[in-house]
């Protein structure tokens, strides 16, 4: 039996290791003529718990360098001691401002390691679809709010909170919870929606499609927002691709790539929606991209809404889950009845939903940008090992690109046009 | 009254005046806090919120109809606010320049309150003028006292010992010296009109020839301007910034402290409204009514402060209406305008006043 050498090193010693080793190459302050600060992570703008040192001459920066993992929990690891669906609720807390979209992402990457992805019956598609949208707007509401709180117009901020608000109480009929839905299984969802919820949905759309336009008149034209945003922190095409960068924050930059379109998942292919791209790379132009995207989002929601089948009530009671129980639970009173979905529950609750070896890689994209879900799997209901692809953490990566030679106001510009969430960064 | 004729003109002076001072401290004390309420209240209404509007002492749940609206309208928030005030540990953390730390917050108060003594707030109530110290030099001694204001912030950014209060401090100083020069210079085209410094004057002038926002329009947006970023409110509050440098120079600060460095904010909106409304919308007079003249009698010398009083709350709604629509701007756009736009704009308007003057 080949034996396995593991270093043992006290892990808190050799982050700090690592970080005075990082201060001492990037960080020369022999003459003390450069201010070294250190932001966050606690700090008003830095969106949770990021953390940025900032060498500045003055008040320009000379050089950035972001420190994640304050709020590393170890969700990857996690997920490898339980079955595939108890999972679902951690992805909520990778993006919280979009927690459906997550729940979706999480159980596509499954299902395509299961094989299912095509199975899923289209009520169940399109009412992932609209969770996916949902959680969009949601998600862009709050980045815009607080892009536009951080370059210091208050007001935005809690226009869209109201407005997301409305979102929240959608997700409480739908699932039960405001914030942490748990919405997906593998194999389709939890329930149908409620009596009356696509009609609360249209009413939204309705709503929100009023405040955007509100909020847009508050910051598009607005001079001060144009100057603070307009040329600063731009990244070009070839940049944004080098990084890595997904999401609105690389086709800010003018790179036409949405997941949506470019390797469509669920029912988007029938959709009719535009890809809104950006032409500088500035924090203007993520900003445009993003209010753009909210619109498209609502023009999906009205498709999938007039599309959906079964129609808002569901009267030909379409399923929306797999009606098979090696995969979902068999509804329970065949449970109490029945010898075989007795043991199909008894299997998935206890043993998880059986995977078959192998390896899959499925990318959705979310508010942030592609979320990716890697996973290896050895058979069984547990994943061997899952990766998660957090958008957040790959954009950020840019920073120490994008903020020497900015101002110190513009660091604030920046981080809130990148519109990122530490909860998926350090996941 | 009758007594009063018995002392010497040096002690009716001194007792008058001390009148005049204990008043006119007592309502700018209470401007202060209703400013913050109101502040407050119009932020709620433009963010589509309630605000406070359930702070109420024991007793006024036995007032009837009108007690209830008095707690919505949040008339005794800014009660409870001071209290809390008071009630907070004051902390002083030990790396600061303890004597700088504490001076700080006084020099920010106190030529913020001192800058109220020149203003005309009123014609006459009886035969006594209603402005504290009738200066002849009324708008330099009021140049000279705004101008020790931006000690108190630079030295509490220097003073905390910290960074961020020391940018804050770097740039309200850099920021309130370069909107001073603005400032100053866009009033003289006022002075070259009305050929006075004395406020009075000014307001007398304007009583005669119509308002001064009419005749100046451009020294009126570039003083009203430069006032925002004299106050350190938003589109200005750079030195503040709450976003970037977490609260600038007050970040160390707690408890009263703090407090003085809120009310002298407040007391400096206060004041600069008083100047707006003095130089540029003539003061105490309302034209087409009896009012544009002084009076001997007490009611229309009270009318006077009221028509004053009002007009400076129009300012003062305009302040804080402004804070909740713009954003800031950064330091480098705020310089370029004060040195490259408002500075050379405020010559231009002296020199072609100057023009129209001597033709």
């Amino acid at each position: 039996m080949a034996t396995q050498t593991i270093e043992f090193k006290d892990p808190a010693a050799r982050a700090s290791a690592a970080v005075a080793a990082a201060s001492d190459d990037d960080i020369q302050d022999l003459k003390g003529d450069k201010l070294v600060l250190n932001m966050g992570p606690s700090h008003p703008s830095t969106h949770g718990v990021l953390r940025i040192l900032v060498e500045m001459d003055g008040e320009t920066i000379t050089k950035a360098i972001p420190d994640v993992g304050y709020l590393h929990r170890g969700d990857e690891k996690i997920a490898e001691n339980m079955t595939y669906n108890q999972f679902v609720p951690y992805t909520d807390r990778l993006d919280y401002l979009a927690p459906l979209a997550n729940n979706v992402a999480y159980v596509l990457a499954v299902e395509k390691l299961m094989g299912i992805d095509d199975a899923i019956p289209p009520r169940g598609q399109y009412m992932r679809v609209i969770c996916c949208e949902l959680a969009r707007i949601s998600a862009h509401l709050l980045g815009l709010g607080a892009f536009a709180m951080d370059v210091g117009a208050l007001t935005v901020f809690l226009h869209t909170f109201t407005e997301r608000e409305k979102i929240y109480n959608l997700c409480e009929s739908l699932t039960g919870a405001r914030f942490t839905t748990s919405y997906t299984r593998v194999g389709g969802l939890t329930r149908d929606c409620p009596p009356g919820w696509i009609q609360a949905v249209r009413k939204f759309l309705d709503e929100v499609v009023l405040n955007i336009a509100e909020s847009e008149t508050l910051l598009t034209r607005n001079r001060i927002f144009v100057d603070r945003t307009r040329d600063v922190g731009v990244i070009s095409r070839q940049l944004a691709i080098d990084y890595g960068l997904t999401g609105p924050n690389l086709r800010g930059s003018g790179v036409d790539y949405d997941v949506r379109k470019a390797n469509p998942y669920l029912v988007y292919k029938d959709l009719e929606f535009d890809v809104p791209v950006g032409s500088v790379g500035d924090c203007y132009d993520r900003y445009l991209v993003r209010m753009e995207e909210m619109r498209q989002s609502v023009r999906i929601l009205r498709q999938c809404l007039d599309r959906i089948p079964g129609g808002a009530d569901n009267v030909s009671r379409e399923p929306v889950s797999i009606l098979d129980g090696k995969v979902t639970l068999p509804p329970k009173t065949k449970v109490l009845m029945g010898m075989e979905e007795l043991i199909h529950q008894f299997m998935i609750v206890t043993q998880g939903v059986n995977a078959p070896p192998g390896e899959v890689y499925f990318g959705a994209e979310n508010p942030k940008g592609e979320l990716g879900f890697y996973i290896h799997s050895r058979g069984g209901g547990t994943p061997y090992r899952l990766k998660i692809r957090a958008p957040s953490f790959v954009n950020l990566g840019i920073l120490p690109e994008v903020l020497p030679g900015h101002m110190m106001s513009d660091i604030v510009s920046i981080l809130g046009s990148f519109d990122f969430v530490m909860g998926e960064c350090d996941r | 009254m009758e007594s009063l004729q018995y002392l010497s003109p040096t002690t009716q002076f001194v007792l008058f005046s001390a009148l005049k001072i204990l008043v006119v401290f007592g309502v700018v004390m209470t401007g202060v806090a209703y400013a913050v309420l109101v502040e407050r209240k119009v932020s709620a209404w433009i963010q589509d919120r309630v605000g406070p509007n359930r702070t109420s002492p024991f007793f006024v749940d036995y007032i009837p109809v009108i007690g209830p609206f008095l707690v919505r309208l949040g008339i005794f928030q800014p009660m409870a606010d001071g209290l809390k005030f008071m009630l907070k540990e004051d902390f002083t953390p030990n790396y600061v320049r303890k004597v700088y730390f504490w001076l700080a917050p006084a020099i920010t108060v106190i030529p913020a309150l001192m800058t109220v003594a020149v203003i005309p707030f009123g014609s006459t109530l009886g035969s006594e003028k209603m402005v504290i110290a009738d200066l002849n030099v009324g708008i330099l001694y009021t140049f000279g006292i705004v101008s020790l204001g931006v000690y108190g912030i630079v030295l509490a950014g220097y003073a905390s010992n910290s960074k961020y209060p020391f940018l804050g401090g770097i740039r309200s100083s850099a920021q309130m010296i370069s909107y001073e020069i603005a400032m100053g210079l866009s009033v003289v085209p006022i002075f070259l009109l009305t050929e006075s410094l004395n406020l009075g004057d000014i307001v007398k002038y304007q009583a005669d020839h119509g308002w001064m926002i009419l005749k100046q329009p451009v020294a009126f947006v570039i003083f009203l301007i430069a006032a925002f970023a004299e106050t350190n409110r938003l589109p200005f509050d750079l030195p503040e910034s709450e976003t970037e440098l977490v609260g600038g120079y007050h970040t160390e600060y707690s408890s009263m402290k703090f407090a003085l460095f809120f009310l002298g904010e407040y007391a400096n909106m206060i004041a600069s409204s008083a100047m707006m409304v003095t130089l540029f919308c003539g003061g105490w007079t309302l034209p087409g009514t009896l009012l544009s003249t002084p009076s001997s009698s007490i009611l229309v010398g009270l009318l006077h402060i009221g028509v004053f009083l009002a007009k400076m709350a129009v300012f003062m709604i305009v302040f804080i209406w402004v804070r909740w629509m713009l954003p800031r701007f950064r330091y480098d756009q705020l310089m370029d305008i004060g040195w490259r736009r408002f500075i050379p704009v405020a010559l231009a308007n002296i020199l072609l006043t100057a023009v129209v003057v001597a033709l």
